[in-house]
């Protein structure tokens, strides 16, 4: 049996769909983390929309505040994070002003998220069916047999043999754990999901296996999806438009594959080069040299410019707008926003 | 395989069966079946393989957490599981390092960054003195990129993002200035400009500082780029190992190629492919004799459902364990190279 994976791969990257109705609106999103030498500022002024029905990547540096993103569409951020700003609008209500109940009811319905420790997210004395089972009844007016039954099938799905309904999180392997978890997000199908790292243990045939399972099911249910991840050729496979974080800020964000095809900003650029190739010479790679910033202290004028090798007069002194250079392609560098810099 | 080559570890045999746990459940999960690879001084090898296919639970059984069922972990020429029965010597303990596969698992909330470092480095008593066991401690979180280091060490694992977190483990491993570093998805959270720096780190320790790595991974690329060897995991059974470069260019086992055929290649841009579903699901449950692959194989013969294939040499340093390949058989496949990115 051969699926066949390119119309999904084809449909996922044509651009922003026509038929653009915003599900959820980040509009300048501000977080902090009061730690002892001063606040972190981990999440400074992020906006981005997600369509109905569309999936949204975010990529970028480690510890530039992707997680903490996630975090605060939920609001489940704990002290000493606070969040200082922006909104997060969701059908004309915004997340961030709901009350408790309100709140309760959003994350009940509205949207569920599978968390980038969501190897370490199952309840260790608990089976993974009874897991599963419980998350389905609780949406849900069916029998525990019905829900046992669905439990078996989601099992299969992510490519668990059902036998082992009755494992406990440490009799799986990391990976099994993560498909788990990604199990239960798929049976609520809320309009909205948060993936956080969710194929980190996945080989790539299971990887490519769930992922069209989630196409097809997205494609059938029509919700939306946040996926975060590393792996940027996964996301320009699934994702309709893909976000670049740096030092908690989007530095860059266009269609999938625009973005892959035609990266603008440097250390976008510098990403895309750092990957190792898996057929051909082995070349030595260098990633990006230099450490990432100090998000207490952050770095004046554009946040990248240490480690810029593009670096000219502004970048040390002002900071670059995110502003849309073609079509639907945002960056933020002033090699795309003055008359001095000339475009790469 | 038979060639003299300086050994840190010899593994040969290596077999876990994990019990069901149900209580009249006397079914037996057969997590690694008679795993043998050889991990060369100074080497970096690695192990790809299913998710579930029995790799962390190898790295488990190497490094003693867990006790095998049967099988030799020979180490710099002695079976440790004979020399040690009573379980793993300090020395070993110290010698052969893990870096856990889930960075949210395994660091304790209770404690700092600082004190997980410092707690290996006192067991085993690498520094004296305060201020030594400081420097040691922050030489290392800048070594790993987690700079300024008193800061980072100050912090608690909670206040430390994905990334973050796997670099602590790295560097908690690093610190007992072990021999061998077994390496469970090491990089998988951290972004590729910073996964090319800690792949460049594991490359310089290999050959300037003579540790040795086993290197587990979904990332067959990253493999190729810091590994001499690659060997391949599926559903608890070694099924291919070769030079990393060969297993790319040339992978001879039907398993191999499905999994090289799934990997997304950036470099390639978009590629639309024919993925192969997945039939059944290998059972690892008192598995049926044969070949586990057989459920998926495009290539299933007779034989592969009721003999279990045995291990034929096909080039130098280069095994399969699969029907289709004879004694000193060549591949009867056409070649896969182009078939790949
Ligand atoms: N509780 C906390 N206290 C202080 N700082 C924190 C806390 N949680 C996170 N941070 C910091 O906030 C920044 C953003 O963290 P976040 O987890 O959002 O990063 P990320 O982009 O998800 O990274 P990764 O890809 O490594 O998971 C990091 O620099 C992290 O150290
Ligand atoms: N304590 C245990 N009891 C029962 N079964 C176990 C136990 N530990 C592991 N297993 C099983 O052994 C098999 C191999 O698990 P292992 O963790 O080694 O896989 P892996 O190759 O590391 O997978 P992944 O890539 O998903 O991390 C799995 O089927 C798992 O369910
Ligand atoms: S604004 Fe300047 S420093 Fe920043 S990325 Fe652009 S060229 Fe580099
Ligand atoms: S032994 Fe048979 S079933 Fe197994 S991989 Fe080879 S051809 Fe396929
Ligand atoms: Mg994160
Ligand atoms: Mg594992």
């Amino acid at each position: 049996m051969v699926i066949s994976m390119s119309t999904d791969v084809k449909r996922g990257i044509t651009a922003v769909p026509d038929n653009f109705i915003p599900l959820i609106e980040i509009d300048n999103l501000q977080v902090e983390y009061l730690a002892g030498r001063g606040s972190v500022r981990a999440v400074d002024g992020v906006s981005f929309s997600i369509g109905k029905g569309e999936v949204v990547g975010l990529a970028g540096e480690s510890g530039s505040g992707k997680s903490t993103i996630a975090q605060a569409i939920m609001r489940i951020l704990q002290p000493p994070a606070i969040i200082t700003g922006g909104q997060v609008l969701i059908g004309g209500r915004d997340v961030l002003q709901m009350t408790d109940r309100e709140l309760r009811k959003f994350r009940w319905d509205e949207v569920s998220m599978v968390f980038q420790s969501a190897m370490n997210s199952l309840n260790p004395v608990a089976t993974i069916g009874d897991q599963i089972i419980d998350a389905v009844m609780a949406h849900r007016k069916i029998n525990e047999h019905q829900a046992r039954e669905q439990a078996k099938e989601m099992l299969q799905i992510v490519g668990i043999e059902s036998d082992r309904i009755d494992s406990y999180p440490h009799q799986l392997s990391g990976g099994m754990r993560q498909r788990a978890v990604i199990a239960i997000a798929l049976a609520l199908q809320p309009p909205l999901m948060i993936m956080d790292e969710p194929t980190t243990a996945l080989d790539v045939v299971v990887q490519r296996e769930i992922l069209a399972k989630i196409t097809e099911l997205r494609e059938k249910f029509g919700f939306s999806i946040l996926f975060i991840t590393h792996d940027m050729s996964l996301l320009v496979e699934i994702s309709n438009r893909i976000a670049i974080m740096y030092g908690g800020e989007i530095v860059e964000m266009a269609p999938s594959r625009e973005l892959f095809e035609n990266p603008l900003h440097p250390y976008t650029q510098g990403l895309m080069a750092s990957f190792p190739a898996l057929t051909g010479p082995r070349k030595q790679l260098e990633g990006i040299p230099g450490s990432p910033p100090d998000l207490i202290s952050p770095p004046s004028g554009c946040r990248f410019h240490p480690r810029c090798p593009h670096r000219f007069g502004p970048c040390d002194s002002v900071h670059p707008p995110l502003i849309e250079v073609r079509p639907n392609h945002f960056v933020a560098c002033h090699l795309h926003t003055t008359s001095e810099g000339s475009a790469q | 395989m038979s060639e003299q080559r300086d050994l840190v570890l010899d593994i040969k045999n290596l077999t876990k069966h994990f019990p069901m746990g149900g209580m009249r459940d006397t079914r037996k999960v057969h997590a690694v079946e008679d795993v043998t690879f050889a991990l060369p001084r100074t080497e970096i090898v690695t192990l790809v393989g299913e998710s579930g296919s029995g790799k962390s639970t190898t790295a488990r059984l190497i490094s003693r957490l867990i006790e095998p069922t049967s099988g030799e972990v020979i180490y710099n020429g002695k079976d440790v599981l004979k020399t040690q029965p009573g379980g793993a010597s300090l020395e070993y303990r110290g010698d052969i390092q893990m870096v856990f596969q889930d960075p949210f698992g395994s660091l304790n909330p209770a404690h700092t960054i600082g004190y997980h470092i410092e707690r290996p480095l006192l067991i085993h008593k690498k520094v004296s003195g305060r201020k030594a066991l400081k420097d040691r401690v922050h030489e290392l979180l800048d070594t790993v990129g987690l700079g300024p280091a008193d800061e980072t060490a100050a912090k608690f694992p909670y206040e430390l993002s994905g990334g973050q977190r796997q670099r602590v483990g790295f560097a908690r491993a690093l610190s007992v200035e072990p021999k061998v570093i077994l390496a469970d998805e090491p990089v998988s959270m951290l972004d590729v400009s910073i996964r090319v720096g800690v792949l460049n780190l594991m490359k310089r320790l290999a050959e300037d500082s003579g540790l040795s790595f086993l290197y587990i991974t979904h990332d067959i690329a990253s493999a190729r780029y810091i590994s001499d060897h690659t060997n391949v995991m599926y559903a608890g059974r070694m099924v291919e190992g070769a030079p990393s470069d060969t297993l790319v260019h040339e992978p001879a086992h039907p398993y191999t190629r499905l999994l090289l055929s799934a990997v997304p290649n950036p470099h390639a841009g978009l590629r639309t492919q024919e993925t192969q579903a997945r039939g059944e699901i290998p059972s690892l449950i008192d598995p049926p004799p044969g070949c586990p692959f057989a459920a998926r194989c495009p290539h299933v013969m007779d034989v592969c459902r009721q003999i279990m294939p045995g291990a034929v040499t096909i080039a130098p340093h280069h095994w399969v364990r699969c029907h289709l390949y004879g004694d000193g058989g060549e591949s009867p496949l056409p070649n896969a190279a182009n078939s790949v990115g």
